[in-house]
């Protein structure tokens, strides 16, 4: 018996381990991912690798660092799935420095400076993209147009190199995202029948088939990976039903009252990274509430701030801020949402008991 | 009948198959016996016994020491060769006072008390008989049954627990099926006693053929009802057993008792019934013999006392190496420090788990994935709690709840970074009754210290008037002297 075994009990346990909630969470999320690298071709693929490969390097580099035990921990699958929801969120034919800086930024930053594995706020892959956002506004929002493999329009590995390493201009392949118009558009005094005017093609942004980040344009596959992963219970249901029906609630409510002006629930769910945040970031297991209530809290102030900040903020999309907003909220929710403790009420005081029998002579 | 829903709880696979189907078998009585004097929650019992003194069959070999206390009664008849320290089946493999007994092999029995209808004793005499017995809680927590049968609140419940929710043990599914007409009289008897209105025997639903003879058992009594309840750990926790059958839950700081419901086990009525219609002290039991490692697991009739290690051999020794020997389950069971430590009346299994059933992995860092407070079924919080143990922060880990923790074991059983939270939790538990001794040695101290100064202000006082008194008698007396000295002028 090995001396570091604790004495008390229980002396079996579940299969499940960190790596497989990774893995399964990994699992969940290709189908998207490999739609939007058929969607945006070589460029998309480099830029997923070069992410996932640098996280995995800086996890190591980090783990080196601070003295901890390599193993485990660069084989538990959490930094190459970081880099991965980060190229997730980035324009897929962004440069190969915008991958490595990011990668460096999330795992570095957003990961190890709090302490590793568990211990950050923020959610890293969200906290690298708002950087990025923030300090390279330009290249963040350069959106390619879809160009399937196969296509007319898709480039050659070569080109691909040249559009990931060599700084080629995309300028005449890339068009703003729907909500990036209507947002340029608004500002304008441009309503929506003139910004939108033969509406909004929600067939399109179900299937995917529009620009916008690697992984967010598919809603109907990344809907199949949120589904799963609730299937195998490595998330609950309420963060993202919280999410969303807070966006469809507050975008019914406003579109009710002025439709030329507020996009419908449609447009708010189906663009953007509403979806894929809801299921795969605002549900990052460190940096989200544990009880119940909480997650219903978390979820719901996730979609309002993207909401509030879509429509009256400064940027098309809100879902990154959003999300780290709420993370930085997440331990005052989790303070004050504890569950109900057995024989307790909900303040904590003990259970009035209710023997309606008087005591026995 | 309607159940109420408890929360979180885990499904661990129940292993029960190997011994389910097997009949309890009677283990020869081993050469030696070891009967430590304190196998229940309370106070140890006082020997009244001597080295040397051959005694019988269910003989008294230590009586009962205060309230919550249970005497011990010999497990058959042989020599007393030592009364003295003994490895203890804990995992601490401390010594305990243990009564050593030589049996001769006759098994010779103390002459049967003339038979009685329990049906016409007072519920106090009832607890009174239960508590000479021996009776304790037989389902692992052994506390002093006759307490519970002489409860100061009116009762107007009684569960019995079935649930055995522990994976591998059968001991009671196999008791039931094969004793439910005598677990049905205990149960009566202990509704006479307390005069409670109606019984629930309560049986996890893996127990089908259990429950079946239960229910036939219980056909002719209308108040003894048998209900099916889901099968999840830890359904057999006394406050989550009350919640799943009656909605109510067991206010903190209160006993069942307080809502009008005792809950008692199955082997408790069986050994109820044994004593009041036999006469019968408690000094043998069901074990279960299970685990990987074991050749040919089995459930066992055991007298108290015998070391384990004579079980496993009638078992056929070990078909693996034991990585892990437990006494109770694998949830809440305890690691044994060697074979050699006896089987005492809250041994309801002893298990030797083969390193395929172990999966002893380091603890990684939490990942705050909240499956722990999914899994607990009393509302914690366990990850918050384990970072504040870790850190000694008592009052934190007081805080989030640490003492409505009853170490079922859920939280760690579904933790993926394999962080032993029980761990922590005992041990803030210990830090906790610690930091409370501290502070009662100090109120003592304190009150010792101010009592003393009182003491010796008040000896300063006395000190003081008695001198004053004795300086005034002295002025008297000098006075007095003076007033003879000079003649009185009678005539002034």
């Amino acid at each position: 018996m090995s001396s570091i075994t604790p004495i008390s009990g229980p002396h079996t346990r579940t299969h499940r381990s960190v790596f497989s909630i990774m893995h399964h969470v990994q699992l969940a999320l290709l189908p998207a991912t490999a739609f939007g690298v058929y969607l945006f071709g070589w460029p998309a693929l480099f830029l997923l690798v070069l992410c996932i490969f640098t996280a995995w390097i800086a996890e190591l580099f980090c783990l080196w660092l601070a003295g901890k035990l390599i193993r485990p921990s660069a084989t538990d699958g959490s930094a190459v799935l970081t880099g991965w929801l980060l190229a997730l969120s980035l324009p897929p034919w962004a440069p190969w420095w915008i991958a490595v800086l990011g990668a460096l930024i999330a795992i570095i930053i957003g990961k190890h400076i709090f302490g590793g594995l568990g211990q950050n706020l923020f959610n890293p892959a969200m906290l690298s993209r708002t950087a990025l956002l923030i300090a390279f506004p330009l290249e963040m929002t350069t959106w390619a147009s879809p160009a399937p493999f196969g296509s007319t329009n898709a480039p050659g590995i070569m080109e691909a190199m040249a559009i990931t390493f060599g700084g080629a201009s995309i300028d005449g392949l890339a068009s703003a995202t729907v909500m990036g118009h209507v947002k340029t558009e608004s500002t304008l005094g441009h309503g929506l029948s003139l910004s939108l005017p033969n509406g909004y093609a929600s067939a399109d942004y179900a299937l995917g088939f529009v620009n916008g980040s690697l992984g967010e344009t598919s809603a109907l596959l990344i809907l199949l990976g949120g589904l799963y992963l609730i299937a195998l219970r490595i998330i609950t249901w309420h963060i993202p039903v919280a999410m969303i029906g807070t966006v469809i609630v507050m975008s019914l409510g406003f579109h009710l009252i002025n439709p030329e002006q507020y996009p419908g629930a449609i447009f708010q769910v189906l663009s953007g990274g509403v979806l894929l945040g809801a299921f795969f970031i605002a549900t990052d297991l460190v940096t989200s509430p544990s009880s119940t209530l909480g997650k219903l809290i978390f979820g719901a102030g996730c979609g309002a701030f993207t909401y509030l900040i879509r429509t009256w903020g400064g940027f098309p999309e809100g879902v990154a801020f959003a999300v780290i907003l709420m993370n930085a909220l997440t331990p005052l929710i989790d303070h004050y949402c504890r569950p109900r403790i057995y024989g307790r009420d909900h303040k904590g005081r003990p259970l009035a008991s209710d023997n309606p029998t008087e005591q026995k002579e | 009948m309607k159940l109420y829903r408890i929360r979180g709880g885990v499904h661990p696979k129940d292993n029960k198959a190997p011994t389910a189907g097997k009949p309890i078998e009677d283990l020869p009585l081993a050469r030696r016996l070891y009967i430590p004097l304190q196998q229940h929650i309370g106070a140890p019992a006082e020997p009244r016994v001597a080295i040397g003194q051959r005694v019988l069959k269910g003989e008294l070999l230590a009586h009962s020491q205060g309230l919550v206390s249970a005497p011990v009664h010999a497990p058959s008849s042989g020599i007393i060769t030592a009364i003295g320290d003994y490895t203890a089946p804990h995992p601490s493999g401390l010594p305990v006072s243990t009564i050593t007994l030589e049996t001769d092999g006759l098994d010779e029995a103390v002459p049967p008390g003339e038979e009685i209808n329990p049906f016409l004793l007072s519920g106090t005499e009832i607890a009174a008989r239960v508590g000479s017995a021996g009776i304790v809680g037989m389902g692992g927590a052994a506390f002093p049954s006759a307490i519970k049968l002489n409860s100061s609140s009116r009762i107007r419940t009684l569960i019995i627990n079935g649930g055995e929710c522990e994976p591998y043990l059968t001991a009671d599914d196999r008791l039931m099926r094969e004793y439910a007409e005598q677990i049905v009289d205990g149960v009566r008897i202990m509704l006479h006693a307390l005069r409670s209105i109606d019984a629930m025997i309560a049986i996890e639903d893996n127990k089908p053929e259990a429950l079946a003879a239960i229910r036939a058992a219980a056909k002719p009594y209308r108040f003894v009802q048998a209900i099916s309840i889901p099968s999840r750990y830890p359904m057999g926790s006394e406050k989550h057993m009350i919640q799943a059958l009656t909605g109510k839950e067991v206010p903190a700081g209160k006993r069942p008792s307080d809502l009008g419901i005792v809950v008692h086990n199955v082997g408790t009525a069986y050994a109820v019934h044994r004593a009041l219609r036999f006469h019968e002290p408690l000094t043998s039991r069901i074990v279960t013999i299970s685990g990987g490692a074991v050749r040919e697991p089995k459930n066992l009739r055991v007298a108290i006392g015998t070391p384990i290690k004579a079980l496993f051999d009638y078992c056929g020794g070990f078909k693996l190496a034991s990585e892990r020997l437990l006494m109770g389950g694998p949830m809440m069971g305890q690691i044994m420090p060697s074979d050699m430590v006896p089987v005492v009346k809250g041994t309801n299994g002893v298990i030797a788990l083969a390193k395929s059933e172990v999966t002893i992995q380091a603890p990684m860092s939490c990942i705050r994935c909240s499956r722990c407070v999914e899994a607990c079924p009393c509302g914690l919080l366990p990850l918050e709690m384990a970072a504040r143990a870790r850190h000694n922060d008592l009052d934190g880990v007081l805080d989030y709840g640490l003492m409505d923790c009853i170490s079922c074991g859920s939280c760690s059983y579904v933790c993926p970074s394999n962080i032993p939270l029980v761990q922590y939790f005992n041990y803030a538990k210990g830090l906790y009754a610690h930091a409370q001794a501290e502070q009662r040695k100090n109120e003592q101290i304190r009150e010792l210290a101010a009592k003393r100064s009182e003491r010796m202000v008040r000896l300063e006082r006395e000190k003081k008037e008695a001198a004053m008194r004795a300086k005034a008698e002295r002025d008297r007396k000098k006075a007095a002297a003076a007033d003879k000295a000079t003649p009185e002028r009678a005539d002034a």
